[in-house]
């Protein structure tokens, strides 16, 4: 093989790498240590990935006719593509450049300096040998399908859907609940402009229903996803309705004559009732009802039928069955939303024991006009006004004990809360606080409203509310125990309802909703992006995308910008009709495949094809993942990995070991 | 660190989980021995059980192999493959007179930066333990084993 040409560029990072490795003695190193391997010139610059680092590249390039680059600065998952373009605009194949990490590996991790710059040769010198055996390769290209799957009907969801179905894509949009609508849907007022919830989702709602564009599943689930981007094959499971949509006109007359109520416990959270055969709410989209199979009197005793025998259109069918639905989408966006923390869980707040300790999903839905109560605000016995109030904020928040995390929005709808009880029964209202986080737009302002309205702010985190009362007029009514951390004191607060601000946390299936799209999950269990803050909606996985709250807590306004912005990356992904893939591509040498077919079964994605006739295996690219695994089990070594072949891993791991250097250091390496 | 050992130790780390809770180590600026240098993998699955043999022919006194967690593979089940061949590969290693404990497998999600970190410092304290890789000096085939490659030899290259 001719000698390469390499050049080799470490980076300073400002002071974040040279704080801690020396790159001035690095670079040189490298240049007298490695140039018999071929590096004819070795530049320390301040910052590489600047346009005037990356000009440097490209001038050496030039210039100096360089046929390999490694680039030692941050981690490849950063900045590989900015060098590998600055290669390809001077006239270099991308993939014959390598990124070594001298900052997330070395300087960000070390303290002795000594130790880290001699890491940061060692990983260099890795780098060198590596970048010999690359190949110029072309990314693939695949066709990408123009649909994609929208999960979770919330308002994040919605408006994902809405975006790329006016944008003339079909989307699918699959919905475990009977409607769409999500959280949003059961909330009264919206913070901090109080506009009606209902008002402002139910118009879209409604779009998402008529949309042409939109294929909407409600009372379904994903249940499996396969393919890759561009061409995902995703497995719906629709649950049985019991009710023929096709025939159904959402009259309403089944859920008239429906004999049996029970208890709503997810949207009315437990304080209202609803029928057997039922729709969540009266602007449900689509407004076909469900019936409750578990409560159904026909499916427990075989005798009812009420609902069929008036039914005007006979839409009711008991005999539905759930189907299996397959769908071919090029890209899936994630708006799967929170669950409540269970207050339950923190049993000194009493919630569960003690009657007049309500949820705040609870009392969003006693304030809602379309709620259990009309709206109007009662203790547990449904006829008693409050006239006092407590609002605990960060209830299963900022605390060790349950969550680390800041929920984002309680403080908000606390405040909401507190100006809203204050609205409807004139109580005197306490809220409990730690911090007051109001940062967005028009949210101070609402803390200043409901400060001058006359709400007690107490700072201090609530030790407990009990019933115990320790003299007559504490007596029936509940006591909220808290150190008053402004003035230094405890107080015994007496109030007749206690509303609590839960967290909001992970969906309780977070972890097989990660692993069925193939995402991870930060510790506390929501979906990681793929950068934090310069890629908040994209993964790792190509073509899923993530918005709302399964990306993390947040307020109805970033949702909503999350799901617009995930959706102008699936728009721009679609109108160039294909997407470019890394061309990491496991490869058969027919030659030297003995046909022994063990590669067959190790890929999870069925890419290698057996050939009968000529007794050899071959890898379908357009399937082909590129992890690998057949390459490392193949007996024959008939098989190549792209991008990671053995020759580069094992010419990688002889550079970390500084085989490659001139002056041997031998005694560091056992040969006799 | 004057007179103590420092043990040199290859890590090798998948793409997605490993690699990057070892990025999150670094952005979280938690600190961890320097003894260990790194090599990306796109899954844990990949790894050749040549890679371990060859690191540890070469110099390297452990070797650690880290991938997704179980049932968190971005490859579906390939980090069981790479389990598999752990196991076998500390049997082999024993039959050569290695002791196994010189690899190690560590499971680290992409938001599992402190266990990466943990997991390291308590494998160079391991291999610090074991001292410096011997390898037996006579027996058939072992001068072709420990061969460095030709190419990398050392010679003057005229530019």
């Amino acid at each position: 093989m001719a000698q390469e040409k390499i050049g080799v560029y470490v980076c300073h990072c400002g002071s974040n790498i040279a704080g801690t490795v020396d790159v001035e003695d690095v670079a040189k190193w490298a240049a007298e240590q490695l140039h018999h391997r071929g590096v004819v010139v070795a530049r320390d610059y301040k910052f590489m990935c600047s346009s005037l680092g990356q000009e440097l590249i490209e001038k050496d390039i030039k210039q100096l006719g360089l046929t390999r680059v490694v680039v030692a600065a941050c981690s490849p998952h950063l900045h590989e593509r900015t060098f590998r373009t600055a290669c390809k605009n001077a006239g270099l194949n991308p993939y014959l450049c390598e990124l070594v990490s001298i900052r997330e590996q070395v300087s960000w991790v070390h303290t002795d300096k000594v130790a880290a710059t001699e890491k940061a040769k060692a990983i260099i010198s890795g780098g060198v040998e590596r970048v010999i055996w690359h190949e110029a390769l072309e990314p693939l290209k695949v066709p990408i399908h123009p649909a994609t799957l929208v999960v979770g009907g919330g308002i994040a969801g919605i408006q994902a859907a809405l975006e790329i179905a006016d944008a003339g894509f079909p989307v699918y949009m699959v919905e475990r609940e009977p409607s769409i609508g999500g959280h949003m849907a059961q909330f009264d007022k919206t913070f901090p402009t109080l506009d009606c919830s209902a008002c402002i989702l139910t118009p879209k709602m409604v779009d998402v229903g008529n949309h042409p564009n939109i294929t909407l599943m409600t009372w379904s689930e994903v249940m499996r996803v396969d393919g890759y981007v561009g061409n995902f094959q995703v497995t719906v499971r629709q649950k049985p309705r019991y009710v023929k949509t096709e025939l159904c006109t959402g009259c309403g007359i089944c859920q008239e004559k429906c004999p049996k109520k029970v208890i709503d416990e997810v949207f009315e959270a437990g304080l209202g009732y609803r029928k057997v055969v039922y729709t969540p709410f009266p602007q449900a989209v689509p407004n076909y009802p469900v019936i409750d199979r578990e409560n159904c009197t026909y499916f427990i005793k075989g005798t009812c039928k009420a609902c069929q025998k008036f039914c005007p259109t006979e839409a009711i069918d008991f005999e539905q069955k759930e189907e299996f639905i397959q769908i071919d989408v090029g890209q899936i966006i994630l708006a799967t939303g929170y669950d409540l923390f269970d207050p339950r869980k923190i049993a000194q707040y009493g919630y569960g024991r003690l009657a007049n300790v309500f949820s705040s999903l609870e009392f969003e839905r006693f304030t809602n006009a379309a709620g259990p109560t009309g709206g109007k605000l009662y203790l547990r016995d449904g006829v008693t006004v409050p006239k006092t109030v407590a609002i605990i904020h960060c209830s299963g928040s900022r605390d060790k004990n349950y969550n680390n995390y800041c929920s984002n929005i309680c403080c908000m709808q606390s405040l909401k809360f507190a100006h809203l009880a204050k609205e409807k029964t004139g109580a005197e209202v306490y809220n409990f606080y730690i911090d007051i986080r109001t940062p967005a737009k028009a949210y101070d302002e609402f803390y200043q409203r409901v400060l001058e309205e006359g709400t007690h702010m107490i700072r201090g985190r609530v030790a407990e509310v009990t019933d115990a009362a320790r003299g007559t007029k504490d007596e029936g009514k509940l006591i909220v125990q808290v150190e008053d951390t402004l003035i230094g004191k405890q107080r015994r607060i007496p109030v007749d309802m206690v509303i609590l601000s839960a967290a909001l946390v992970p969906r309780k299936d977070h972890h097989e909703t990660a692993r069925m799209f193939g995402l991870s999950c930060s510790s506390d269990g929501w979906l990681i992006e793929r950068h934090p803050k310069l890629d908040p909606v994209a993964t790792m996985t190509e073509g899923i995308f993530i918005a709302g709250c399964a990306q993390g807590p947040k307020d109805i306004p970033a949702s909503v910008a999350q799901g617009a912005a995930a959706a102008a990356r699936v728009i721009g992904k679609i109108q160039q009709h294909e997407i470019a893939m890394e061309p990491v591509r496991a490869t058969v040498d027919q030659e030297k495949c003995s046909g022994c077919r063990i590669c067959n079964n190790l890929c999870p994605f069925n890419a290698i094809l057996f050939h009968e006739d000529r007794m050899v295996s071959e890898v379908n690219p357009a399937l082909c993942q590129g992890c690998g695994t057949c390459v490392a089990g193949c007996p024959a070594g008939a098989i190549t990995g792209t991008g990671f072949s053995n020759e580069q891993v094992l010419a990688q791991i002889d550079g970390l070991l500084l085989h490659n250097i001139k002056h041997l250091e031998m005694e560091a390496v056992p040969v006799p | 660190m004057s007179d103590q050992f420092e043990p040199v130790i290859i890590g090798f780390t998948c793409n997605w989980c490993s690699y990057r809770a070892a990025d999150m180590a670094g952005t979280a600026r938690m600190k961890y021995a320097p003894n260990v240098r790194l090599i990306r993998l796109m899954c844990s699955g990949r790894l050749d059980p040549t890679f371990v043999l060859k690191a540890l022919a070469g110099g390297a006194d452990g070797v650690m192999i880290t991938g997704c967690h179980p049932g968190d593979c971005h490859y579906v089940s390939q980090n069981y493959k790479a389990m598999r061949r752990f196991l076998l590969m500390r049997r082999t290693l024993k039959q050569m007179g290695v002791e196994p404990e010189r690899l190690k497998l560590v499971w680290a999600s992409a938001a599992e930066g402190a266990i990466f970190t943990d997991e390291v410092n308590k494998f160079v304290e391991q291999v610090r333990a074991l001292g410096s890789l011997h390898w037996p000096t006579s027996g058939e085939g072992y001068e072709q084993m420990f061969a460095i490659p030709e190419h990398m030899i050392a010679k003057e290259v005229t530019p």
